[in-house]
């Protein structure tokens, strides 16, 4: 399938938008509101890159499992190592 | 199959072309299967000199050969080219790259060229390797350990992270042209469990490459990122964690054991139905047992932390998930016994590695238990315990299933037989070998003598004199089979097309196979390992037998 190129101009240009925000949020101080803030916006950024840039919104379900199984293991990576760091006395 | 209209003599992929042009630019998964085979089988070898330095020095109380500082480098370099170098691309570079087409009724893999490049890479990584065995060596452990190897060791690891996280993307790119090449590419009517086992198991591998190398590259990239900028990650002097290494190494490297093991048991599901003239007992059972053992290896890699100083929470969850992983291995061994159970046997070389690999993995599976109970474990970590437990799971089971699985497919590869006689007693040999070098140690280890010391008390002197005249055994087992294999390539190629009465797609091939594998794409209409239509007294006809499944 080929995507209109406007498609990818509008992407990359929420991704620059975020990517702003990134930067004008890190002088708000808002306690760990920062991090939480940070994190989720690095994860709107990386969803836009693997579903426009990379295809997968235009690929078949088995395309759809195998990119969710890479960040299904990227949570049992954090998860279980947080079942040490979290539990440490 | 030759009919009378087909001319007499057709070139196989092996006459298909000739000269350094034809194998080095080749994009026939048959041949860089051979690349492969050659590669792993030197660095195999220089491997196995490092083990060989290792028994010797360990032969007497003292220190004799080496310095303490040598030895710590051998036994790292032993662990560095046995497991990145051998064993991980061991049966799915060789016997997966040359096989899955072909069982799958293929012509090749999904994407040759990456196929090709994957071998290069490997190659590259080899080289950076090499460079520091034959410049001085390291002596980190094959694990890398921070924060001695980025801040304290006197040896240089960064050709070797580089060297094997290279390495790393070779097996990635292995294990993604496996997974497409068995979604895309399997032949019509080969649905997913009219599969042959061996399919199952290089999936699942493939599966443990694709979604685990990354992490151990990642950890690797930041190792060398302290080591050589000083930046704090690791080493608690620089405010990092040391325990953090260890999770992402063992997040890849607990799950590269079934790597290791999980294509050999693939092997010997073929191997077994093959020479038992049986149908696997239990064959979706034994699908799902493979892809079980692939996701909870994922599940448990904290449990080589037992004693770094993970919490005690985290131990408890990572040795119940560890016990997990009994149920799926325990489910193969029993429905390979099953599938032996009134089977015509026939004692093939084969079979005898297939024999060995199942009481092997056995006692090694077994052991791992005794590793994956905290209290235990606390006792045993860091004893010869451990290094008996894992040989027998990397050598006795992987190392057997490879040996089962290049035996069992050799006249396919190359056309010709090797001498039975000579097969079976290396096969004997390596059993007895085996034993006698890594059962002293499980004693060894028990009776508490530490793993990585080049002297010991004088008590353990008798056990060690075993493990290493085991060991020369064990060298001669090895050194065996590389000449009659050798030797058989001065024969004709007479092997026929299928010389175990297999009913494998690949051995509807001639032998060696022509360079596209099949003339017609073959349809399939049936489950594998149809065997019971044979001569065997018990057989059940395929219909009332899927019946009593239904």
């Amino acid at each position: 399938m080929i995507v209109p190129k406007k498609i990818y101009y509008r992407v990359a240009l929420a991704l620059l938008v975020l990517f702003i925000l990134t930067i004008a949020v890190a002088f708000v101080h808002l306690g760990p509101f920062n991090v939480y803030i940070a994190v989720t916006i690095a994860v709107i950024k990386a969803t836009l890159v693997v579903l426009y840039f990379m295809h997968v919104r235009y690929h078949t379900r088995l395309t759809w499992i195998f990119a969710s199984a890479g960040f299904l293991w990227l949570i049992i990576l954090f998860v279980l190592t947080l079942a040490d760091y979290a539990t440490r006395s | 199959m030759t009919t009378l209209n087909e001319p007499l003599y057709r070139d196989d992929y092996l006459n298909a072309g000739y000269g350094v042009k034809s194998w080095f630019l080749t994009l026939d998964h048959k041949r860089i299967a051979i690349l492969y085979l050659i590669s792993i089988t030197f660095f195999f070898f220089i491997g196995g000199f490092f083990a060989v330095m290792l028994r010797l020095e360990l032969m007497t109380p003292q220190g004799d050969i080496v310095t303490a500082e040598t030895y710590n480098k051998l036994f790292t370099m032993h662990g560095i080219a046995m497991i990145f170098f051998f064993l991980i691309p061991s049966i799915p570079a060789v016997l997966g790259n040359f096989f899955v087409p072909m069982m799958i009724g293929a012509r090749d893999l999904a994407f040759p060229r990456l196929n090709l490049f994957s071998w290069y890479l490997y190659n590259v990584g080899g080289l950076f390797t090499l460079y520091t065995m034959v410049t001085g060596g390291i002596d980190t452990g094959w694990t890398f350990y921070a924060p001695y190897s980025s801040s304290y060791t006197l040896s240089d690891p960064v050709p070797v992270v580089v060297g094997v996280f290279i390495l790393g993307f070779s097996s990635i790119l292995t294990g993604i042209n496996f997974l497409v090449t068995i979604h895309k590419m399997r032949a019509p009517g080969l649905t997913w469990f009219r599969l042959p086992l061996f399919i199952w198991a290089s999936y699942a591998t493939s599966v443990i490459q694709v979604l685990g190398t990354p992490v151990v590259a990642i950890a690797l990239v930041l190792l060398g990122f302290e080591r050589l900028t000083g930046v704090g990650i690791f080493d608690p002097k620089l405010d990092g964690d040391p325990i953090l290494f260890q999770h992402l190494f063992w997040f890849y490297s607990h799950p590269a054991v079934y790597i290791m093991i999980l294509p050999s048991m693939g092997v010997v599901s073929e191997v077994v139905t093959c020479f038992a003239r049986k149908r696997i007992f239990g064959y979706k059972f034994m699908a799902f047992a493979i892809m079980g053992i692939a996701v909870l290896g994922f599940l448990v890699w904290g449990h080589h932390m037992f004693i770094s100083g993970q919490s005690i929470y985290a131990g408890l969850v990572f040795s119940a998930l560890s016990f997990l992983v009994a149920i799926p291995s325990a489910i193969k061994v029993f429905n390979w016994t099953a599938t032996l159970y009134k089977g015509q046997i026939e004692f093939r070389t084969p079979i005898l590695y297939a024999f060995g690999f199942i009481g092997l993995f056995t006692i090694g599976g077994l052991t791992g238990l005794f590793l994956a109970s905290l209290a235990t474990d606390v006792h045993l970590t860091d004893t010869y315990f451990v290094v008996a437990h894992f040989h027998y799971i990397m050598v006795g089971g992987a190392v057997m299933g490879y040996l089962a699985g290049i035996h069992y497919w050799w006249p396919k590869m190359t056309g010709r037989m090797y001498h039975e006689g000579w097969a079976k007693f290396s096969a004997l040999i390596l059993f007895v070998g085996f034993n006698l070098t890594f059962f002293p140690q499980f004693i060894l280890g028990f009776m508490g003598m530490p793993r990585r010391y080049y002297v010991y008390p004088p008590e353990y002197q008798v056990l060690n004199v075993m493990s290493t005249a085991g060991a020369s055994i064990l060298g001669l087992g090895y050194l065996i089979p590389m000449i009659y294999l050798l030797w058989s390539l001065r024969k004709p190629k007479t092997a026929g097309a299928n010389p175990w009465n297999s009913t494998g797609l690949e051995w509807t091939t001639p032998s060696p196979p022509l360079p596209h594998n099949f003339d017609e794409v073959p349809e399939v209409t049936h489950e594998p390992y149809i065997y019971e239509g044979g001569s065997h007294p018990h057989a059940v006809p395929v219909s009332d037998h899927e019946a009593a499944h239904e």
